[in-house]
């Protein structure tokens, strides 16, 4: 876990899944948050050159794509999580 | 008089006006090429880099064979390979007319020496199990491929200076003549002389022979590319469907590289521009080719400005009005492949006097009696 | 035909406004879900947190801001969540929902918004690595920290909101670390000014994290963010030595820089700023720009801040209404150009005390990954050099990937320049090309 939540922790959970594994979010999380609160990373550099775990929060560095199944690629800090996504890190 | 002279000038530095002045170079000639922006801006360097002799035009083929040949020593010429890689050009068939079509280039292909080996329809689905049920045949040429394009045209022209070349960029040509004994350009302050001139110019070189009094029916195209995140490399041919309506290849960092449709462009201002809506279109055929591209991305997207035949083929040979000039222009969208032999070619015909390569099929005058025909619509 | 309006930020917002005012039904379009842009951007459903907790000293202005908006939702075509990927005459190329949808417009108010300007160094792509902006939108719309121990580097008002922010919230803040000599010192100089309430707060934050304990260092020199595949650690020079301080995440950023990319695709023209040492579009004082129809407003063209975005979003407007033959408030546009004067030369005292230190760009050290879309190097970009930007990408791919040099351009356009000697106005600035942003190859065109 990167992220620590320092307020509006009172929120219902979300279940969604990561790499097929099970996690859990709170409604209004991005999937940024939602990834970067049960994990270290968001997508591996193409290039040999480690994780990533986005860098702007703004939609503006791309450096967050993810897949949802069923969605496609999607940018994990302009996109909210749902009750069962299934969240795949590239 | 305060002008530069030299044995060969060169107008235009795409593939073919940068080869020819590395290949004049390596036999001693002095060289000057302008060109009116960067070495490689338009056409040479903003294609899709397809190194594909399969498909073309039967006359284009010798000249294809003779640059694949060329391609493969590029290192060696130039000092890189320019991310040369053979992968192979599987052209694809949609229909059974398709098909035939393929079946048909086969003798085309025999007579060229070029090896091609037809898939059917169960094997291709076998062989690439990501083509898209669209398609139902396929040619293979194994020995084609692809390359950066945007290396090429100054990899060439860095081994032509190194050789003594003149590689002027940033010098648009304002005026062409001939003076009696020898050529004559302008290009803003600076006189350029010299007894050879070669016309390599791309669109513009129909604007080039227009100073000779040879018109020719060029026009401006700007083939549409467009570019995916890089995704895990599955695509290993250079693939191209009957008719040209899409392109495809996935180059070793992931990313696919596709083309299709024509965007806008503005000569005078040597500006050009992808339209939304047949970019649009040939994302959806890329779809169609490869299914599993439907979840990528697309980056980015560009054109650039080439010279198109109605015929489809390029001018390439001696000028039908001026002694000492030579054409090659109008490659229609496919002269990235050629380009090293066109300078390979260009360089024998000025020093030489001839070339082993029939040039017949691309004169100038061939199109003579239309435009005759047409002059008084025009006027 | 219509009038569109770029951004629902502090520019669009009261660009909108006006145009709602003068009797028009613009079309309003942003990528978010909701209005607001980055600086005020509204919490999703459900968050508490009141508003003086969530923009400070800001708050009644985001609050009128927000209220303005929500009464123009009737009046308005509000298209939320949408993308315009590019721009051509007359055309704007939305994408909504996996659908490509071209809106026409008859004029056309670009208010994009900025960036964060970073500067690469070395451990700059690890995970924990984030803007200031980004730090703050965690903490603003998710109430997230981006770690258990935040270490800030870079300069600028945003540096020090933010630690004051993350402080105020309950976050450990291992340092504060300003680049500019005397930083602070530069915000007591500028509080003196008649009116320069943004160096009042910023000495403020100033004080009050001085007061915590937090461990604040003017004039450094970054070396490395340290850490092998996750953030350990910040490695920085000053003139006493070479300093380490232990932490899990950092933020970074040296001001802010405009988002240009639809103006650039539009074809407005640009010219080199020499006091944001960037190319900007080229408008007048109301807005108006070279290619008919466009016309830009706020951080978008040229960095200014929201107060600075709400006072020219509403001058733009009134360029469009006297374009399209209205009547036109000619006493309020007399107080908005008033106004934008005053703002101007506080915003030239902000640019002057924290001036971008682009030094620190062009000295990046050879193996410092400069363009983190495609992984590329300073080195190779060095190896590579050529008198023009966009050749030097065409050879190195940078600026290539998937954000367009958004990221690393100003900080390559130093790289490159160092690399020839020359201003780093002459080597250009980076081509925008379609789309802006990637979209799905399985866009389909609507209708």
């Amino acid at each position: 876990m990167r992220l620590v939540r320092l307020a509006e922790t009172a929120r219902p959970a979300v279940a969604f899944t990561l790499d097929g594994a099970p996690a859990t979010a709170l409604a209004g999380d991005t999937l940024l948050t939602a990834i970067l609160a049960n994990a270290e990373h968001v997508r591996t550099s193409e290039f040999g050159d480690g994780n990533r775990a986005g860098f702007c929060w703004m939609g503006a560095c791309q450096d967050c794509w993810v897949l949802v199944q069923g969605e496609g690629r999607v940018r994990a800090c302009s996109t909210y999580v749902a009750q069962g996504m299934a969240v795949l890190r590239p | 008089m305060n002008e530069r002279r030299s044995d060969v000038l060169i107008v235009g530095g795409g593939g073919a006006g940068c080869s020819a002045a590395l290949h004049l170079a390596q036999r001693g000639a002095r060289v000057t090429l302008l060109e009116r922006g960067l070495v490689g801006s338009q056409a040479t360097g903003v294609n899709y880099g397809g190194v594909r002799q399969q498909g073309r035009h039967p006359a284009e083929l010798p000249i294809a064979r003779r640059a694949r040949a060329l391609w493969g020593r590029l290192a060696a010429l130039v000092g890189s390979d320019c991310e040369f890689e053979v992968t192979g050009h599987l052209k694809l068939a949609r229909s059974e007319v398709e098909e035939a079509e393929l079946v048909a280039y086969l003798d085309v292909a025999k007579a060229h020496d070029l090896p091609l080996r037809m898939i059917g329809r169960n094997a291709i689905h076998r062989e690439y199990p990501w083509l898209g049920p669209v398609v139902v045949a396929g040619s293979l040429a194994p020995d084609d491929g692809a390359a950066n394009p945007r290396l090429l045209a100054p990899a060439l022209a860095r081994a032509a200076s190194i050789l003594g070349a003149d590689i002027l960029e940033n010098r648009e040509v304002t005026t062409l003549a001939h003076d009696g004994t020898g050529f004559v350009v302008t290009a803003g302050h600076e006189t350029f002389a010299a007894p050879v001139l070669l016309n390599t110019a791309g669109f513009w070189g129909g604007k080039v022979a227009a100073a000779f009094g040879e018109l020719v029916p060029v026009a401006p195209m700007s083939p549409i590319m467009l570019v995916t995140e890089p995704l895990p490399w599955f695509i290993a041919p250079n693939l191209g469907v009957v008719g040209g309506n899409v392109y495809l290849r996935q180059i070793r960092r992931g990313n696919v590289i596709f083309g299709g449709g024509r965007g806008e462009n503005d000569p005078v201002t040597a500006r050009s521009r992808v339209l939304p809506e047949p970019a649009l279109r040939s994302m959806h055929l890329a779809i169609e080719l490869v299914p599993a591209l439907a979840d990528a991305q697309v980056i980015r997207s560009w054109t650039g400005i080439d010279g198109a035949m109605p015929d489809g083929i390029p001018v390439i040979g001696a000028s039908t009005t001026t002694p000492g000039l030579l054409h090659a222009f109008g490659f229609s969208g496919h002269g990235f492949q050629l380009g090293p032999a066109i300078g390979a070619i260009l360089a024998e015909l000025v020093l030489d006097g001839h070339t082993d390569v029939p040039l017949e099929p691309f004169r100038i005058d061939r199109f003579a009696a239309t435009i005759d025909a047409n002059k008084g619509d025009n006027a | 035909m219509t009038v569109a309006v770029v951004g629902a930020g502090p520019a669009g917002t009261r660009a909108a406004e006006v145009l709602v005012q003068a009797g028009l039904r613009p079309v309003v379009i942003d990528e978010a879900p909701d209005n607001g842009g980055r600086i005020y951007q509204r919490p999703p459903a459900g968050f508490r947190r009141s508003d003086g907790d969530l923009y400070g000293t800001e708050a009644h202005k985001a609050q009128a801001l927000h209220r303005r908006f929500d009464q123009l939702r009737g009046a308005i075509d509000l298209r939320a969540s949408t993308l315009v990927w590019d721009v051509r005459p007359q055309q704007l190329l939305t994408l909504r929902d996996g659908r490509s949808e071209t809106i026409g417009f008859e004029q056309a108010i670009l208010c994009t918004g900025a960036m964060d300007r970073v500067i690469p160094l070395p451990g700059w792509t690890l995970p924990g690595v984030y803007t200031l902006g980004g730090a703050q939108v965690a903490l603003k719309t998710q109430g997230c920290a981006i770690g258990q121990a935040v270490a800030f580097l870079g300069t600028g008002p945003l540096l020090w909101l933010v630690a004051y922010q993350y402080a105020k919230a309950g976050a450990r803040v291992a340092a504060v670390l300003d680049t500019t000599d005397f930083a602070t010192k530069a915000w007591r100089t500028g509080g003196l000014l008649r009116g320069g309430r943004t160096f009042l707060n910023g000495l403020r934050y100033v004080g009050w994290l001085r007061w915590r304990g937090v461990r604040i260092v003017e004039g450094v020199v970054p070396e490395a963010i340290e850490g092998d595949g996750e953030v350990t650690g910040l490695r920085y020079r000053t003139r006493h030595g070479t300093h380490h301080i232990a932490c899990d995440a950092v933020g970074i950023g040296w001001g802010l820089k405009p988002e240009t990319q639809l103006a650039d695709l539009a074809g407005v023209s640009f010219a080199f700023d020499p006091v944001q040492r960037g190319w900007l579009p080229v408008r007048n004082e109301a807005g108006r720009t070279d290619i008919r129809g466009i016309y830009l407003a706020g951080d978008g063209v040229r960095i200014g801040g929201a107060d600075v975005a709400e006072l020219a979003g509403a001058r733009v407007a009134w360029a469009v209404v006297e374009d399209r033959g209205l009547p036109v408030d000619h006493a309020a546009v007399a107080r908005l150009d008033r106004a934008l004067q005053r703002q101007a030369k506080f915003r030239q005292a902000l640019d002057r005390a924290f001036p971008y230190p682009h030094r620190l760009a062009a000295g990046m050290a050879d193996d410092t990954i400069l363009c983190r879309c495609e992984a590329i190097t300073a080195g190779a970009m060095r190896a590579a050099a050529t008198a023009e930007v966009n050749r030097t990408k065409a050879l190195t791919r940078i600026g290539m990937g998937r954000c367009q040099g958004r990221v690393c351009g100003p900080a390559a356009a130093e790289v490159l320049a160092a690399a020839l000697g020359c201003p780093v106005e002459q080597v250009g600035r980076l081509r925008g090309q379609p789309p802006v942003k990637p979209i799905p190859m399985r866009t389909a065109a609507a209708g």
